[in-house]
């Protein structure tokens, strides 16, 4: 009869915990240890700043330090929640640095700072969120702007999809500038910085259910310098807005109606790359109501359409810029597109969501 | 003039010489009716309407997949899309037809598994993906849409993919012509037929119906070159005393058609009398499942029941459809009745009359 078995007793009877995780779980939002070390281990990795890294309640910022004296606050607040989260030409991280610093950059005001919160949702990959947070990184870098706060919350398996990313934006607006959507003017020239409608497709595209490949990439781009370059070269513009959701038409309405003008466009005048046309014609898509992510509408006096331009011309973001229409008077409220027949139209805002046609 | 190289479609100058072309040889009024939704939305994009003289009426046709689906084809949607294990698929532009009281974009909302596809290839590998659940495909469309839709019926039947099915509500041209050229109400005086239809089906079918109700019926394409001589050889036709099928799309219509997409339509589908929403009952004008394929007819697997249907009373749609009216006749137009909050069909889709006068002729410029 052999001798009976026991165990060796040289290591802990009972399993440990796993303190390894290639997914979100909902403990990472417990606000106890594993959220201490996600934030660490992830979010201060590629985000982190001296601010952020403090590890308080709230950030603080000395006045003097984030604008110089007699400029105002410009607070932008943005949520972003895109599928899939990695497109072409971008991703969610780099889509919610870019959107926010964009409305701020918009208003002709410098972004500095930015928050942030993320919603996880239960069983994300820990490493689809490390590129995320990469890419932010390299937006925010490229933005010259920084997360000083930020907030983290896991939700159950089924309550979110994957990821959503809140960001707001401060940035400060020199003394004596204003730039806002009321102040177009009759005699005004309206200039885009580059070609419309890229972001829009490259999602579709990204979403699979184009039917069809194309190599159209999104736009997702931070403006701030180009918008911020533009104001110092020719300070007389009046509008600067990104046309994102609804694109060009409907953003150029809001406009239209906001400074009770009219603006008429060229048709033929108004960029748009031929992969995208080819995508929008072979979908029954209009590319004005294409989503864009790093193009901005100029609005300014005519005299200095030129000398906006040249220097858009000169920038890495504003190549492709066009004048592409003019402001008038009456009747107000209302964009018109020419077309080259010579023939006009209204262009309405985009009404509910567009849908490809069915033959 | 000969039809150009496809190049030039789009050129402005050769749109503008058929413009002229059609002004010196109008002598009187003529009503033209585009069948077509997709060249209603191409006319009023380019403004063809506005350079034409003002003795030629462009009437909107029926020819809006969408539009024409019956309320009873809906509702039956909406009663599949809502079961527990259905997955209802569909082109998007049916998301948000209204049905009695809700369209598929809100029974979404509320819970049922209503997903968009741009074929209906994509359903069937969604069937293949998901065999647990059972995958709906709203068949509508005109004769364009049916041939994609037999070959994945097809393919179901080979690789034995049983959780797929159809809803017919497929819809064919030459019957509706029949239909508005033999009602008393009709003052049509000539056909642009619709170019994509006559690419799959070819125009030998028109030739009877041309000689029957001595009315001019030219195959047009959809860029404005095309409209344009679509147009001047209609007039061209009726200023000369002459109704046959012409040709304006050769660059890429034949008589024949397309003989493999005819013979997989035959194969798989039948005519079958169909009701047209806003029109009515139209004898052999849809398409339904042969015996050999009805176990993929989605009606043979669900129980569908429903009360009295009731289109909106302030709704026109029926008059617009059959080109007794245009949107600017509806007292709802643009008011009660927007493409956000839509009353009737044709404010929907990106083929109906009301969504394109709504977005390029609302307010007149």
């Amino acid at each position: 009869m052999s001798e009976p078995t026991f165990p060796t007793m040289q290591g802990p009877v009972c399993p440990l915990p796993l303190n390894q995780h290639d997914q979100i779980v909902i403990g990472h939002g417990s606000g106890g240890l594993m959220t201490h070390e996600l934030i660490r281990d992830l979010f201060q990795k590629y985000l982190g700043n001296p601010t952020l890294n403090a590890g308080n309640d709230g950030a603080i910022v000395a006045a003097s330090e984030a604008m110089p004296a007699g400029s105002r606050l410009v607070v932008s607040t943005d949520a972003h929640i895109v599928s899939p989260l990695f497109f072409p030409g971008g991703d969610i991280g780099r889509l919610a640095i870019c959107g926010t610093v964009n409305d701020v950059a918009m208003m002709g005001a410098q972004p500095r700072y930015l928050t942030a919160t993320f919603i996880l949702e239960e069983g994300f990959s820990i490493a689809a969120l490390e590129e995320v947070l990469r890419s932010m990184q390299a937006a925010c870098a490229e933005a010259g702007v920084s997360i000083i706060a930020a907030d983290t919350k896991v939700t159950e398996k089924g309550k979110s999809d994957g990821l959503f990313i809140s960001t707001t934006g401060f940035g400060w607006l020199p003394e004596g500038r204003r730039i806002a959507g009321d102040n177009a003017q009759p005699g005004d020239a309206v200039l885009v910085s580059g070609p419309m409608g890229n972001h829009g497709i490259a999602v579709m595209q990204a979403r699979g259910n184009l039917g069809f490949q194309s190599e159209v990439r999104s736009d997702t781009t931070p403006l701030n310098a180009l918008a911020w370059g533009l104001c110092q070269a020719v300070p007389t513009v009046h509008v600067l807005r990104d046309p994102t959701r609804g694109g060009l038409a409907t953003t150029l309405a809001e406009i239209a109606a906001q400074s009770q003008v009219n603006i008429t466009l060229e048709e033929a005048a108004i960029p748009i790359d031929q992969p995208v046309r080819k995508a929008c014609e072979l979908l029954g898509l209009d590319p004005l109501y294409l989503a864009n992510e790093g193009k901005m509408i100029v609005i300014l006096p005519e005299d200095d359409a030129n000398a906006a331009l040249s220097y858009l011309h000169s920038q890495r973001y504003g190549e492709g810029a066009q004048l592409i229409g003019k402001v008038s008077a009456i009747p107000a409220g209302q964009v018109w597109l020419r077309t080259p027949l010579g023939t006009t139209r209204v262009l309405e805002m985009l009404a509910g969501e567009m849908l490809p046609r069915i033959c | 003039m000969n039809n150009s190289s496809p190049l030039d479609y789009r050129s402005a100058e050769l749109t503008r010489k058929f413009i002229e072309q059609i002004r010196r040889i109008t002598t009187q009024p003529w009503n033209i009716m585009e069948i077509c939704g997709g060249q209603t939305h191409a006319l009023l994009q380019y403004g063809i309407d506005q350079l034409l003289p003002p003795e030629i009426t462009l009437i909107h046709g029926p020819g809006c997949p969408v539009c024409v689906t019956s309320l009873e084809a809906v509702e039956t949607a909406l009663q599949i899309a809502a079961q527990p294990d259905v997955t209802f698929t569909t082109f998007g532009d049916m998301l948000r037809v209204p049905g009695n009281h809700q369209d598929l974009f809100s029974a979404r909302a509320n819970g049922a598994d209503v997903r968009v596809v741009v074929s209906p290839m994509d359903a069937v590998r969604l069937a293949q993906a998901e065999p647990e659940r059972q995958v709906v495909f709203f068949a509508i469309g005109f004769e364009t849409t049916v041939p994609s839709i037999a070959a994945s019926i097809l393919h179901a039947e080979r690789n034995a993919i049983t959780n797929f099915s159809i809803l017919p509500a497929n819809v064919l041209v030459p019957p509706a012509i029949h239909a508005i050229l033999s009602s008393p109400e009709n003052r049509v005086n000539g056909f642009l037929a619709a170019g994509h239809v006559c690419a799959v089906m070819g125009y030998w079918e028109y030739e009877p119906i041309a000689a029957q109700y001595h009315t001019p019926i030219v195959v047009t394409g959809f860029e404005p070159v095309d409209l344009a001589r679509g147009i001047y050889q209609t007039v061209r036709q009726l200023e000369e005393s002459r109704c046959v099928v012409e040709n304006a799309y050769s660059r890429a219509v034949t008589r024949e058609g397309n003989r493999t997409a005819q013979a997989l339509i035959n194969q798989v589908f039948e005519p079958v009398d169909r009701q047209w929403r806003g029109i009515g009952l139209i004898p052999r004008s849809g398409l339904g499942l042969r015996a050999a394929y009805r176990s993929f007819d989605a009606l043979e697997r669900f129980l569908v029941a429903f009360n009295t249907l009731v289109e909106s009373p302030l709704c026109i749609a029926g008059q617009v459809l059959r080109g007794v009216a245009t949107p600017h006749d509806c007292p709802a137009f643009g008011s009660q009745c927007t493409p956000s909050s839509p009353l009737g069909a044709p404010m929907v889709s990106s083929e109906g009359a009301c969504a394109a006068y709504y977005r390029y002729q609302r307010v007149k410029p």
